[in-house]
């Protein structure tokens, strides 16, 4: 493409008048014009891949670095010359297509403009100004997590903000709050704790209920069709029917209470509609515990892994989210009390705002922990708040069952009572691993105490950040949604394969002896016999 | 820094946080870029120190540490706990069988910057003499080269490069394809790129090394990464993906 430069390639020199190799066959002038023509013509060879000949190339070349007049033009020259083609080219695109792309920018801003759109019908409802439910402050929020070094962007924040109002305004909501960030593979999730005025989650429930009532039902069914085909088993022989009951499983908790207190709403990015998680059930949150995962920004995605955990993404997520709120949620100590002082075992659910509560001052809720305390209560190892004795529900499955069946299986099931800690407990009781404590204290700044605000970061789950100041306090995370753990992550491995019956004389199958042997056999028994008798007749003999 | 260490170029590397306190990282570099990098650094951004480049030896015995920083300089690991055979050579060479964590330090932010440190491509040429410089022609990628892995390289020494095929290489061009792709990384999947403020900003995000986000605004020079970060090494990986 360029022109001949080293010697040894043909056409080296031709340019060049007074060096062509035909020199001495060219004595006078007119055939010295005649070379340089003969060059020119070369130059203006056009390419037969791109129409560009070099003559132009070169005149376009030195036109742009004359107007332009870079520094160290000879080291960049290349890439003028490549810019150059490379205009030329673009020109020829731009005849053959005439729609232009729709930039994605132009997309996300569209979905974000409906955020800043105000409805028509609001100022009607302004009106309401008792049931309003209570919007985040999330710019005030934003700003506090910003001095600690910690949140997102002024103008994202903004927009979760909108999309917040937007949420509320949709939903029948009573108290909402921004939860946090997890971050995805593909996208992230924007997630909204939230808790729904009373009676408003009563369609979840009743289906629910059905449900329960179908599997209920369906046990019955088998139930009775074992007991028909226990009397045809004098008839027929069957194989054996396998013994193996799978343990009861543990209803999840009521919307409202423990695990499900709160309900989430995630969105991949403001402006993108709200979609709300489905309630958490324990077993979710054991298998949660044994895998981890990265999400992947779609709701729909199956989590593959071991041990199988029971749902799609949407309900790992909201399982993370359960354990992540019971492990990090901290408020100032006192902050909250209990409703009702007898309340204080671990049936206490409810706490309301102590209106006497005095801020300590911020070097002390960095220096001791135990000026917080958390507010959510913690999950035990069966996935739930409160602890449910399993074998009382399934009583009324065992009534047709014999009643062997029963006592072995009430001996299995006899777990142990499970305590978790009471509600409002200091976090300075929070194990540590190893010798890696479970929260980390610093106030924002040493230089300005005065408006220094007391940042508080998890250890055990990294990403969890809570911040007071004064009366005001927030919790939130921004991360990937897994835990801390100091060792490698090792996935249970799958149970041993069942043992075999033993193998022993009783049950080993022997060759059934052929004929032959067998008269062999009885010969040689009758033999005996008669060898007995012999004896035995000697013997009388003998004793005669 | 930048007059008193004579560097050319400076910029903030990020943040470790240690359990008691968070390590401010600067790096510095000289005309070549790709010469090794001095570090600083610091606790509170304002007094520096400089770290002493690795050593293969700190490299491999900071492997073995597990578990988050202190965030004390001087805090010394006890070898002995994690690496018998380690400390039993440290104490036949007559020095203490412990590894402080200033070293723990200067052998993270080497691994990371080896492992995860990344460029787009064409913003570094390499000249014929071997140094390497900043692109001044370097325009950005467009919107649809930014969102493939082949666009952006590892800015260390190639590993991978010699084993593409000849097919492959012909279409490479030496001036700017000297390093490796973040195509081949092992494990297939560990990064994450994403667009952000709708399609503005690419950023990436390392899995290997949880809290490495490189970001580049296409059809712009802007682009850099940051770490912030525990400074420990995501060896779960592959069970996550």
């Amino acid at each position: 493409e360029h022109g001949p430069y080293q010697p040894h390639e043909p056409g080296y020199g031709l340019d060049q008048p007074g060096y062509s190799p035909y020199e001495d066959e060219i004595p006078d002038p007119q055939a010295r014009m005649l070379a340089i023509k003969n060059a020119k013509a070369y130059l203006l060879k056009t390419s037969t891949r791109s129409g560009l000949n070099l003559y132009d190339h070169f005149a376009n070349i030195l036109t742009k670095i004359l107007d332009e007049q870079p520094t160290n033009t000879v080291d960049i020259i290349e890439d003028i010359s490549k810019d150059v083609k490379w205009a030329q080219f673009r020109k020829k695109m731009d005849t053959l297509r005439d729609e232009h792309l729709i930039l994605p920018t132009f997309e996300a801003a569209e979905k974000c403009k409906a955020l800043f759109v105000k409805e028509v019908g609001e100022e009607e409802r302004e009106e309401l100004d008792e049931e309003m439910p209570s919007l985040p402050n999330v710019m005030e929020t934003a700003f506090y997590f910003e001095q600690a070094g910690i949140g997102l962007d002024k103008d994202e924040s903004y927009y979760i903000f909108l999309s917040l109002k937007n949420l509320i305004n949709v939903q029948p909501i009573q108290t909402c709050r921004f939860w946090g960030k997890i971050l995805g593979l593909e996208m992230n999730y924007i997630i909204a704790e939230v808790q729904l005025h009373e009676g408003e989650g009563g369609e979840e429930e009743e289906t629910a209920e059905e449900e329960e009532e179908a599997v209920a039902e369906g046990e019955k069914e088998m139930g009775e069709a074992e007991e028909e085909e226990g009397e045809e088993k004098e008839k027929e022989a069957e194989p054996p029917k396998s013994t193996y009951k799978p343990p009861p499983e543990i209803p999840k908790e009521e919307n409202g209470t423990g695990t499900n207190k709160y309900i989430y709403f995630v969105c991949n990015e403001p402006g993108k509609p709200w979609v709300k998680l489905p309630p958490v059930t324990p077993a979710q949150i054991v298998c949660a515990r044994k895998i981890k995962k990265f999400f992947t920004g779609r709701l729909d995605a199956p989590i593959v892994s071991f041990p199988p955990f029971p749902g799609n993404e949407a309900n790992y997520l909201r399982a993370q989210i359960a354990r992540i709120s019971a492990g990090t949620h901290v408020s100032p100590t006192g902050f909250y009390q209990f409703a009702n002082e007898d309340e204080e075992e671990e049936e206490g659910d409810a706490y309301e705002e102590n209106p006497e509560f005095e801020p300590p001052p911020v070097i002390e809720m960095v220096e001791s922990l135990a000026t917080w305390a958390h507010h959510v209560k913690g999950i035990l190892k069966q996935g739930r708040c409160v602890w449910i004795n399993p074998s009382q529900k399934s009583e009324e499955n065992e009534e047709e069952e014999d009643e062997e069946e029963e006592d072995k299986e009430e001996e299995g099931e006899e777990q142990q009572e499970e305590r978790g800690l009471p509600l409002l407990t200091l976090i300075s009781e929070d194990e540590g691993m190893k010798n890696i404590p479970a929260w980390t204290a610093q106030a924002s700044t040493n230089l300005i105490p005065q408006y220094s605000v007391a940042i508080l970061q998890s250890n055990r789950w990294p990403g969890a950040y809570a911040f007071a100041s004064g009366r005001k306090f927030d919790n939130i995370y921004f991360g990937w949604g897994h835990k801390y753990s100091p060792e490698s992550h090792t996935p249970t491995l799958p149970p041993p394969a069942q043992a075999e019956y033993p193998s022993g004389p009783g049950i080993t199958e022997t060759v059934d002896p052929t004929v032959e042997e067998e008269i062999a056999f009885r010969i040689a028994q009758e033999e005996a016999l008669a060898g007995e008798e012999e004896e035995g007749e000697e013997e009388e003999v003998e004793d005669d | 820094l930048q007059r008193d260490y004579r560097f050319e170029r400076v910029w903030f590397w990020g943040c470790i946080q240690g359990l008691r306190g968070a390590y401010y990282i600067a790096e510095g570099l000289g005309p070549n870029r790709a010469a090794p990098r001095s570090r600083l650094y610091s606790l509170n951004c304002l007094d520096w120190s400089l770290l002493t480049p690795a050593t293969k030896e700190m490299l491999a015995l900071a492997e073995q540490l597990k578990g988050r920083f202190q965030g004390d300089p001087s805090f010394e690991y006890n070898l002995a706990e994690i690496n018998a055979e380690a400390a039993a050579r440290l104490t036949e060479s007559g020095r203490e069988p412990v590894i402080k964590e200033e070293a723990r330090l200067i052998a993270t932010i080497e691994q990371i910057d080896r492992e995860v440190g990344i460029v787009p491509r064409g913003a570094f040429v390499k000249t014929p003499l071997g140094s390497v410089h900043e692109n001044r022609h370097f325009e950005g990628l467009s919107l649809l080269e930014a969102k493939k892995l082949s666009s952006y390289f590892h800015f260390t020494e190639p590993v991978n490069l010699k084993n593409k095929t000849l097919l492959e290489k012909a279409d490479l061009d030496p001036s700017t394809d000297f390093l490796d792709s973040l195509e081949h990384d092992i494990p297939r999947g560990s990064w994450s790129i994403q667009l952000e403020k709708g399609g503005t900003v690419v950023v990436l995000r390392s899995l290997l090394w949880l809290g490495l986000t490189f970001y580049h605004v296409p059809m712009t020079k802007q682009f850099g990464y940051v770490y912030f970060g525990t400074g420990e090494k995501n060896l779960d990986l592959p069970f996550m993906l």
